[in-house]
């Protein structure tokens, strides 16, 4: 499918920013690591892994270029706090080690599992992006994978931490996927079989990992996910983490960097 | 990056005492001749004491250098830039990692090069004393101080131990993409908005006594280094690098119609040799003793990551042991 509806437009349009904001805003985190890493190899693998969210973000947003908003960098750098559509997940500090590893962990098998059922997708210039992602990702997953259960296992300490770590983030990884007002029409038109399906097959995928972790996952009928970011209503550090983007941008706005 | 104004100890007649002196004679034979000396043979004491300290320094002076320009990748305008400097700051804590092991393969562990630095034992290059105040420090920082690591690295590559030279080759090719990067962003701020220019003029004069320093104390002031050059672990005085230095960017900072703060600052035509301000050597001092101003901010981030890192390096350590119950 090459053209869409006005009501495709709409579906496709708030589907690519809120995975195109958290890709933005994950790798903006992410980059935070550089060189405060536990091990050199650990900055250098979590630069990596921003440079490839900036990157997948980047195209995403030239998408909706496409579709009729601003440039990129408009989009990423111009927007107020309600309009970005980022989940509180990727919206937190960086916090300890674990932390981002968790998150890291969480998101990206989330985030390679909807690459998957995107390359699928009627729309096309989302299955081709999904096609080149999925390929990029698959590395971030084995990297997450590896560290969670050589974490989970090694002493008592990092066990702790990782399980602490893992309650922290689950209700807020829920929050992923936070349905859509357009839920209907992704589904019915096979653009993106839906949050729902999408959640689903992520329990299905993290579940064997935490287990071979020594991890424990919090029972789901107890965690009430954090919703709210989908529709603009984000947590307190996202608005200090816009300005610290846009600090050098704002100084000239009409300037050229 | 970065590898410059390295103190060097001074040499004890050149070589310990109990060096052996045939084997001593067989080793300045074979540097000579310009072979390579690799890990396992034999070398002087002294020799493997003073390829450590300038590996190791180089090295620390990776990781402490990423963190003035780190610190900008948050604000980075736009997504290109931001991405290039997130893959240049990477690209010098890869190096780092690069070093440390060429280091290693002379026997100190990276784990006690990085104490020593975080006790402050062990230098790294005095620039990163500096704050990076603006973007366009950034900008200056990547293509001049890039620029003068190159010289000194090119040069240091061709010195005689094998896994350094050899870790300096990879680290001259990436760092040559920094240099291209940070001309860009330089030409950018210097052809931009008169905020721009102003921006890009205040880091320059900023970071102009910074990058004199770079190279080192003047050959007149810093210790005998004659042995250390014979063993071509010093390739190049600190004053003919800094002459190169300015022979190759004095003339393309002022192309781009910027100011550098040296009134003295000309070509001689005499001697074809740059006339400038001698630069204040007692502030180098000062600043590399540990009296500049982010000597302890720097070592504070340094030590607080290792600190916080300590648990994760802990659990990699018996990553197959496991308490069991015993079954009798």
């Amino acid at each position: 499918m090459k053209e869409l509806n006005d009501n495709q437009i709409g579906a496709v349009k708030d589907l690519i920013f809120r995975m195109a904001d958290d890709e933005l805003i994950l790798g903006h985190r992410n980059s935070e690591w550089t060189a405060l890493g536990p091990i050199l190899e650990e900055d250098i693998a979590f630069s990596s892994m921003a440079q490839d969210k900036l990157g997948q973000a980047h195209a995403m947003y030239q998408i909706l270029h496409k579709l009729g908003e601003a440039d990129p960098d408009t989009i990423a750098f111009t927007r107020d706090e309600k309009d970005f559509k980022c989940c509180h997940l990727v919206e937190f500090p960086i916090g300890e080690y674990d932390f981002s590893l968790m998150r890291h962990f969480l998101f990206d098998s989330a985030e390679a599992l909807r690459f998957e059922m995107l390359m699928g997708s009627s729309y096309d210039d989302l299955a081709n992006v999904a096609k080149k992602f999925k390929g990029e990702i698959k590395y971030h997953i084995m990297h997450a994978d590896t560290w969670l259960v050589q974490l989970g296992n090694a002493n008592e300490i990092s066990k702790a931490r990782m399980q602490s770590s893992l309650n922290e983030c689950f209700p807020l990884a829920l929050g992923i996927f936070e349905p859509s007002d357009f839920e209907e029409t992704l589904i019915k038109d096979n653009i993106f079989p839906g949050e729902k399906r999408l959640q689903e097959e992520w329990l299905k995928f993290i579940s064997p990992v935490i287990t071979s972790a020594g991890l424990i996952l919090p029972d789901i009928n107890n965690c009430e996910p954090a919703f709210g970011g989908r529709k603009g209503y984000h947590t307190e550090y996202l608005k200090p983490l816009l300005d610290e983007m846009t600090e050098v941008y704002d100084i000239d706005p009409g300037a050229e960097w | 990056m970065y590898g410059g104004g390295y103190i060097f100890e001074e040499t004890k007649n050149g070589h310990s005492e109990k060096d052996d002196e045939k084997k001593l004679e067989q080793f300045e034979a074979k540097i000579a001749a310009g072979e390579k000396i690799e890990p396992s043979e034999w070398m002087p004491a002294e020799y493997r004491k003073q390829l450590i300290r300038m590996i190791e320094q180089h090295a620390h002076s990776e990781i402490i250098g990423a963190l003035p320009e780190g610190t900008w990748i948050t604000r980075a305008p736009g997504f290109r830039r931001k991405l290039a400097l997130m893959a240049k700051v990477q690209d010098e804590v890869g190096h780092a990692q690069l070093l440390y092991s060429a280091a290693e393969t002379l026997g100190k562990p990276r784990e006690e090069m990085i104490n020593d630095l975080i006790t402050g034992k062990s230098k790294y290059s005095n620039v990163f004393n500096y704050p990076a105040k603006t973007w366009a420090d950034t900008a200056v920082i990547a293509w001049l101080i890039d620029a003068g690591a190159i010289i000194n690295q090119v040069a240091n590559s061709k010195g005689s131990y094998g896994p350094y030279c050899r870790a300096l080759e990879r680290i001259c090719l990436e760092e040559s993409f920094h240099l291209k990067y940070g001309h860009d962003n330089v030409v950018f701020l210097a052809t931009g908005t008169p905020k721009q220019r102003e921006m890009v003029q205040e880091a320059l004069i900023r970071w102009w006594p910074p990058i004199m320093h770079f190279f080192g104390p003047s050959d007149k002031i810093s210790v005998h280094t004659e042995t250390l050059m014979r063993w071509k672990v010093k390739m190049a005085s600190n004053d003919d690098m800094r002459q190169k230095f300015l022979d190759m960017y004095v003339p393309k900072i002022w192309d781009l119609g910027l100011t550098i703060p040296d009134p003295k600052l000309k070509k001689n035509e005499e001697t074809g040799k740059w006339d400038y301000t001698e630069p204040d050597w007692d502030e180098f001092k000062r600043v590399i003793n540990g009296d500049g101003p982010c000597n302890k901010e720097r070592l504070a981030v340094r030590r607080r990551a290792e600190e916080k890192g300590e648990w994760v390096r802990n659990a990699l350590q018996r990553p197959t042991e496991k308490y069991t119950i015993p079954l009798a």
